[in-house]
């Protein structure tokens, strides 16, 4: 009863949460308040780890229970094979009553019953996921559209020193640090949006004129050589 | 579908000879030797991809006479307000940092046979490859009554700096109701959408400061760049301010006396308050020193830019004639990578793959108002040929347009970064 559930309640929420829009998130500012009530547990930011609950880094459009260095409970190994992911909605479902939601959870947390607060610290802990407004195929506006792409050509092993010489034609305008004022960052992307990315491009489903001019001319072997490189760039 | 890098770097990477058989061209001296003169979007980004890439395999020398670049490219925004002049302006520790030996010094002679620079200060630079990224300088006698000793009564500020000062300066001095004319230049010139954005900032500035003030401008082409975007932004933002007189209308035969502050356009004379005169130009003198010029510019060949007159020199941006690019940064910097690379390949035996280039000029009309031009362009044996292109429409939505303007920052911070490190 309960493992279908979770079937159906996951189903809902994959194709829900393509819908809700960033803007519907709450005030992150205000979030990182909330969140105070989370850090005995749970570390998020740069260099968090997993600590009585697991980091928060990367949680949208993660599989509930995916860390594989985390121990978690029984409740959640079943939610994370029955399917269930972290979105705006599920996160949001979770905190109002985690005992509820996954109810042997190790969480001993009685929730966040102001929607507020929840909608704010889910906001804040979007920070620290992949970014859409500079990975737009990133949770929650994610769409669908763009990934009706040939399995050959997302199986394509990138060149990172051929595209390292290429990217000097990206990085006229994105900078190579990551910095992303008035032009989005595509450092460390990986590797697989950045080819969805540059083949909605492309074909002229993403909208951007200077974007589709040079995706253009870019064949699927230099696409996948700029994500690999841009993948593994460093600073 | 798998492919292994050698398959796919067979199909569509150009090899050259040099990849085989590696050409030891520093005979006697140890490390191949890059010259590279003026530090600006052509000549920095250069200097800076051949340090970086050949990882000090290659001895890298930038020789650019000012200690701080003064980016022309947003100087017109310092005249409508919207930057400082610090925002500009950009030093040449980074370069250093990568590697580049920085001598701050003109070059004022190039010896092709014994294939040496002589510096102003007197000494010599030998070098294996000569880079040359001068900018522009004017033909003498292209606006009458106007040279070179009349830049202040007459600012071109088309090399950015104390000349933008200067007319920035003119501006704010301007009498209640005067008149600020602009004298455009014949094509082909640095930065085609320039005078007119710049006009556009000129007139930001007295809409807010000095509402009753006139522009007139005296173009000797009958159109120009991004023509319909400027006219229907002139017309939305500043009705009635801005007299555009093309060549139908005599726009293209101009004199000025600079001591009277006075413009003829077609016979009328005019007293005008403040005179930017933007000459005829040409390649920085230094490119015909070097004897590699034909006419105003040095023609190149477009794979490579290296010089139709003398195969190891090469010539880069402005100076450039290449084909279809505009002389722009952006143009100059896209140029440099593929030089770079070509370069970095006849030194080293490094791999050497197609050349690709692109352009895109953001220009700003008013606040938040920005409209940009683009293209792709590849490299053919004749020149530099334009593939595909783009440019913002007219009628568009102030939400575009303000998401161009944003682009447009990060474009400036991304190229400045590109160029200094
Ligand atoms: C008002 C204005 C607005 C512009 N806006 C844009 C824009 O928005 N986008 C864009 O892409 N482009 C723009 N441009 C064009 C851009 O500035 C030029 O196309 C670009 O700077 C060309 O690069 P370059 O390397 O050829 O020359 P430059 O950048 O001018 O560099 C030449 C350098 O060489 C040095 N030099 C010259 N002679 C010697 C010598 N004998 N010895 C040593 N050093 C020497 C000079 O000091 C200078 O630093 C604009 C230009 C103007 C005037």
């Amino acid at each position: 009863m309960q493992q279908a559930f979770w079937v159906i309640f996951s189903a809902c929420v994959t194709v829900a949460s393509a819908a809700v829009a960033a803007d519907d998130l709450g005030d992150a500012e205000a979030g990182q308040a909330v969140f105070a009530q989370c850090k005995g547990c749970h570390q998020v930011g740069e260099g968090a780890k997993n600590r009585i609950g697991p980091h928060l880094n990367g949680l949208f459009g993660r599989p509930a229970g995916a860390l594989e260095d985390f121990k978690y409970s029984k409740s959640f190994q079943r939610a994370a094979a029955s399917g269930l992911e972290w979105h705006a909605d599920t996160l949001d479902a979770f905190l109002e009553n985690p005992r509820s939601y996954a109810s042997g959870t190790r969480m001993s947390f009685r929730g966040i019953k102001n929607a507020k607060d929840r909608h704010d610290v889910i906001a804040y802990l979007r920070l620290f996921s992949d970014d859409p407004a500079n990975i737009p195929e990133a949770d929650p506006t994610a769409t669908a559209t763009d990934h009706d792409l040939d399995p050959a050509i997302l199986a394509i092993q990138g060149d990172p020193e051929y595209g390292e010489y290429l990217s000097s034609e990206c990085t006229t305008c994105h900078q190579a640090d990551g910095g992303d004022d008035g032009i989005p960052s595509i450092v460390l992307w990986p590797e697989e949006d950045f080819v969805i990315a540059m083949h909605a491009y492309k074909n002229k489903q993403r909208q951007h004129p200077v974007m589709q001019m040079m995706a253009a001319r870019l064949n699927d072997e230099e696409i996948a050589a700029l994500a690999a490189y841009f993948n593994r760039l460093e600073n | 579908m798998k492919m292994n890098r050698r398959a796919f770097l067979g199909k569509t990477a150009l090899v050259t000879a040099s990849l085989a058989a590696p050409a030891v061209l520093a005979d006697g001296h140890g490390k191949p030797r890059v010259v590279v003169i003026g530090g600006g979007a052509g000549g920095a980004t250069a200097a800076r991809y051949i340090a970086k890439d050949s990882k000090g395999a290659i001895d890298v020398t930038l020789v650019e006479p000012t200690r701080r670049y003064y980016t022309c490219f947003f100087s017109n925004l310092y005249l409508g307000g919207f930057k400082e002049m610090e925002d500009l302006g950009h030093g040449y520790g980074g370069l250093a940092a990568s590697g580049v030996n920085v001598v701050h010094d003109w070059a004022i002679g190039v010896d092709r046979d014994a294939k040496t620079v002589t510096l102003a200060g007197g000494s010599s630079l030998p070098y294996d490859k000569l880079i040359l990224s001068p900018g522009i300088d004017f033909v003498e006698g292209a606006v009458p009554g106007w040279d070179i000793t009349a830049q202040n009564a007459m600012p071109h500020a088309y090399k950015a700096g104390s000349q933008t000062e200067l007319l920035k300066a003119q501006l704010m001095a301007m009498p209640e109701g005067g008149t600020f004319a602009t004298v455009a230049p014949p094509n082909p010139y640095r930065c085609p959408p320039g005078p007119y954005e710049r006009v556009s900032m000129v007139a930001h500035f007295l809409k807010a400061n000095n509402p009753t003030a006139k522009i007139i401008v005296a173009d000797p082409k009958p159109k120009f760049s991004k023509m319909a975007l400027f006219q229907e932004g002139w017309a939305n933002h500043y009705e009635g301010m801005i007299d555009w007189i093309g060549e139908d209308f005599g726009g293209g035969n101009v004199s000025v006396d600079p001591a009277a502050m006075t413009l003829t356009i077609d016979g009328e004379e005019t007293k005008v308050d403040v005179c930017n005169v933007i000459p005829a130009m040409k390649a920085g003198r230094i490119a015909e020193l070097a004897g590699v010029t034909d006419g105003n510019w040095a023609p190149v060949n477009a794979a490579d830019m290296s010089s139709k007159a003398d195969p190891d020199i090469y010539v880069l941006g402005d100076a450039s004639q290449q084909g279809d690019m505009p002389k722009s940064g952006f143009s100059a910097n896209s140029q440099a990578k593929v030089c770079a690379n070509a370069v970095r390949g006849v030194l080293t035996g490094s791999k050497v793959f197609p050349a690709k280039f692109s352009n895109t000029c953001w220009s700003l009309i008013d606040t938040n108002d920005g409209v940009k031009v683009g293209a792709t362009y590849e490299a053919t044996p004749e020149k530099i040929a334009k593939v595909d292109g783009f440019i913002s429409q007219t009628g568009e939505s102030a939400e575009l347009r303000k998401t161009t303007y944003e682009e447009s920052e990060g474009w400036y911070t991304g190229i400045t970064s590109d160029m200094f490190g």
